[in-house]
């Protein structure tokens, strides 16, 4: 069927092997897919781009099944398909790797992959042929797991190794990639890209969605912008500047915020010889040590796994160092409870919104008190105060710019970014001296990655010492004073951002020299 | 010194191993069907109600003149149909799972009763039939101890033996198990390689609910003879922390119903032979002690299924 195409195309190169046409689909009242019509050529690379909210993870759910579309139709090598049902989707062809994969943790990676790929009621499952081709598979795209392996103790990076496998198992012709990038680190990004490249030569056709401009303009041929559930832009990579692009995502013009030379003052925070045992999943620390002053930015740098957790859950009173001291304007801290660290003024933004930020169910409002609720504005002899509760909710909301809904809807409804605004618009109005930020632009688009970072800087400005968890070494550089690197719990010395460069922290990350050479440090540090 | 023996010479003697394999077996039963449930993502309280319901089904089936294995296959099913009930509640409409099983149990529990009462309005006592006989297994019958306990006990009780074979294989060995399985851990992952939540955990859990049902049966059709209220007495509940002890595997199923029944025929010997001295009530209450502490131990590093009593709605965001 698909030769016969082949031959009426004047280049069988350019096979366009899916067609969208006037894709809508609304919720509610959001309208997350406005009219869309897009084409995928055989063996090319389309990027997806768009904010959060913008509508591109829809859009492939609608490809995919997981969705019907409100209106319009989707054609696969010629012939249009019955929406809704993943199955048809994956006998014609298409694979999905989802963002939030969809694994089974308890089972191993070959029950994962095997899943309906047999009738349901043969009675014998062919388990030697399947971890036979699942071989061939890994060792063809480079993507080697163990089969046996359960997915529970495998690294993101191999859980999407096997999701990715999941789908060329089915003999996927399309593969369609959500935010691949977002769950992994630098280094396992670069071999990520070197898959991708492997899969396009193999023939596959992808559509890579992401809302990272350079790793759109690296690895793709063709772009597609969404904006609030339109496709606003389709260009060719090459040619298409960064700016051209985040203009077209975002709408507007974005300020990026700057980070002028502050005078540091006093330590804040001093952690001295802190050692953390490994416990209930946590990595240990070993006798680790750190100044944090007032007005500075102090980032860690680090693969994920390497006691990031640990440190923002010592911070958060969490965890309980076996020995060291942690030190809070002078005095040490016994007491290590969220409650206390909330008293001695720390702020905290988690790494996971979800499970750690918020409480899904609950409201703006009583989010936004939920670590004051028990100061005498909002409750007084065992009585909320709700009037206070919700002028001071409905100031945070439009002080921090929480867009979508009203001070009394839940929370869970929020993208990405509003929630992560609405954390922030918490921690910064109880005035906190230290700042825990980690992870604080995971998951967001670039609008909403400035305004945290420009929220951070004037929390700087007014003398708030912040630490900055990141796997993101371009967020860390951006912002921060000095940066130290975390490898097996034993945390570097600091180095001045100035003087240190991405390629000798991703040395210091993968644990391989002890400090950075000083002779070629102002490189880096220059270009941007 | 003879009597303080006694307690240890209850092991020699083969009737406490027939006995505890016999006790077991409706447990076998029950933990099994729940476990098919529980795996596939569906907690079934309703348990407790269809094991009642399938023990007054069977017997019925057979006193109205049904043979015995028509009646077992009658209990089943009736079972399979409370188990859809509970399914079509739990699965595509997502109610609560603890109050849907609930209902389950207080429903079948009260519908046996009125069914019993509808048909057999006059009878005082409880009317007894031809139930299933001991079937010795010739030559493996005659091994001591062992033989006496696992070669010289009713069908049902090597059906049960055999569907945990059974299970174990269907659920580790073969496509719809993992699919099973799958719904069971991530339901969202099952969708998205082609497979029908709805329609998997409706099928484990009408599945599962058979298991029950011949479970209560048992009792019934090859152990008492007859039915009586409340004669399921919470062996419905038993079998729900079995399957915690088991960490929802078939084999170890097994090997906490044996357990628990062993500890079972043992007390009700401890209380001929101690009776006198200590309240009876303490060695009834000893089988369900130990399980709590066994629970304990045993439940402290299970992995449960993830998506266990997480109703699955398509295209939910």
């Amino acid at each position: 069927m698909r030769s016969e195409i082949e031959i009426s195309e004047k280049q069988p190169s350019a096979e366009v092997v899916l067609r969208l046409r006037g894709i809508t689909k609304v919720f509610g009242s959001l309208v997350a897919n406005d009219d869309i019509s897009l084409e995928l050529k055989s063996g090319e690379v389309l990027a997806l781009l768009g904010e959060n909210g913008a509508g591109k993870t829809t859009l492939m759910n609608i490809i995919f099944g997981h969705y019907v579309a409100d209106s319009g139709s989707i054609e696969v090598f010629g012939s249009s398909i019955q929406q809704g049902s993943p199955h048809v989707a994956i006998e014609l062809g298409i694979g999905m790797v989802h963002q939030h994969f969809t694994l089974a943790d308890n089972l191993s990676v070959l029950d994962n992959v095997m899943l309906g790929t047999e009738p349901l009621w043969s009675l014998y499952s062919n388990r030697r042929a399947g971890r036979q081709k699942l071989e061939q598979l890994g060792e063809r795209f480079g993507l080697q797991v163990n089969p046996n392996e359960r997915v529970a103790e495998l690294s993101i990076g191999e859980r999407q190794r096997v999701e990715i496998l999941k789908a060329l198992y089915r003999n996927a012709q399309i593969l369609i990639l959500d935010e691949p990038t977002a769950v992994l680190t630098p280094q396992e990004t670069e071999t990520f890209f070197e898959t991708l490249k492997k899969l396009v030569s193999g023939g596959l056709s992808l559509i890579f969605i992401s809302h990272k401009m350079q790793e759109v303009l690296a690895i793709s041929d063709r772009v597609a912008v969404l904006r609030d559930g339109r496709l606003v832009s389709e260009l060719k990579t090459a040619g298409a500047s960064e700016t051209e692009l985040a203009q077209a995502m975002v709408g507007r013009n974005i300020e990026l915020p700057e980070r002028k030379a502050l005078k540091a003052g006093e330590p804040v925070l001093k952690l001295k010889s802190v050692t953390v045992r490994a416990e209930d999943g946590r990595s240990a620390l070993s006798s680790l040590s750190l100044d944090i002053r007032a007005r500075e930015i102090v980032g860690i740098a680090g693969v994920s796994g390497n006691g990031q957790t640990t440190v923002a859950d010592l911070i958060s009173g969490l965890v309980e160092p076996q020995s060291g001291t942690l030190e809070l304007h002078g005095e040490v801290v016994n007491n290590f409870t969220p409650r206390n660290m909330l008293r001695k003024k720390v702020g905290r933004i988690p790494e996971d919104r979800h499970s750690q930020g918020v409480i899904g169910d609950m409201t703006l409002a009583e989010n936004i008190v939920s670590e004051s609720y028990q100061e005498p504005q909002f409750s007084s002899y065992g009585w909320q105060n709700h009037l206070n509760r919700q002028r001071f909710a409905e100031n945070v909301v439009s002080k921090f710019d929480v867009r979508g809904y009203s001070a009394n809807s839940p929370v869970r409804l929020l993208s990405g970014g509003n929630m992560q605004k609405l954390i922030l618009g918490r921690v910064l109005s109880g005035n906190p001296q230290l700042i825990l930020a980690n992870q604080p632009g995971r998951g967001l688009d670039v609008g909403a990655v400035a305004y945290v970072h420009e929220q951070l800087l004037a929390a700087r400005a007014n003398g708030a010492a912040i630490l900055l968890i990141s796997e993101d070494l371009e967020e860390l550089l951006k912002i921060s004073d000095r940066i130290a690197v975390i490898h097996r719990g034993r945390l570097s010395e600091s180095f001045p951002r100035e003087s240190i460069s991405i390629a000798q922290l991703g040395l210091l990350m993968t644990g391989q020299q002890k400090t950075p050479t000083t002779n070629n440090q102002s490189t880096e540090a220059d270009a941007s | 010194m003879e009597t303080s023996f006694a307690w240890l010479e209850i092991f020699l003697n083969a009737s406490f191993w027939v006995a505890a394999v016999r006790i077991a077996t409706p447990l076998i039963f029950g933990t099994l069907g729940e476990v098919i449930c529980e795996r596939a993502g569906v907690l079934n309280l309703g348990i407790e109600g269809i094991m009642t319901f399938g023990a007054m089904a069977g017997w019925m089936a057979v006193y109205q003149g049904a043979g015995l294995w028509t009646g077992l296959l009658f209990a089943a099913a009736c079972g399979g149909t409370f188990g859809l009930l509970h399914a079509m509640l739990t699965v595509p409409l997502g109610l609560s799972q603890h109050v849907t099983g609930i209902g389950i149990t207080l429903l079948a529990t009260s519908l046996s009763s009125y069914v019993y009462r509808l048909i057999l309005p006059e009878v005082n006592s409880p009317p007894r039939i031809q139930a299933f006989e001991p079937l010795e297994i010739p030559g493996l019958s005659s091994i001591p101890l062992i033989g006496e306990a696992l070669f010289k006990q009713t069908p049902l009780t090597y059906f049960a033996f055999i569907s945990v074979i059974v299970v174990a294989y269907v659920l580790y060995r073969t496509p719809v198990g993992l699919a099973v399985q799958m719904v069971g851990e991530n339901p969202a992952a099952a969708e998205a390689q082609g497979l029908n939540v709805t329609l998997i955990r409706t099928g484990a859990v009408v599945c599962g609910s058979a298991f029950m049902a011949v479970g209560g049966a048992f009792l019934t059709m090859s152990a008492f003879n007859a039915f009586f209220f409340n004669m399921i007495n919470g062996r419905g509940w038993i079998c729900i922390a079995l399957v915690v002890f088991a960490s929802w595997r078939p084999g170890k199923a097994l090997l906490g119903a044996l357990l628990f029944a062993a500890f079972d025929a043992y007390q009700m010997r401890l209380q001929q032979l101690l009776g006198a001295e200590i309240p009876y009530q303490i060695f009834l209450m000893m089988p369900y002690v130990l399980s709590i502490l066994a629970l304990i131990v045993m439940s402290r590093r299970v992995g449960y299924p993830q998506a266990l009593m997480i109703p699955y709605r398509k295209g939910e965001r």
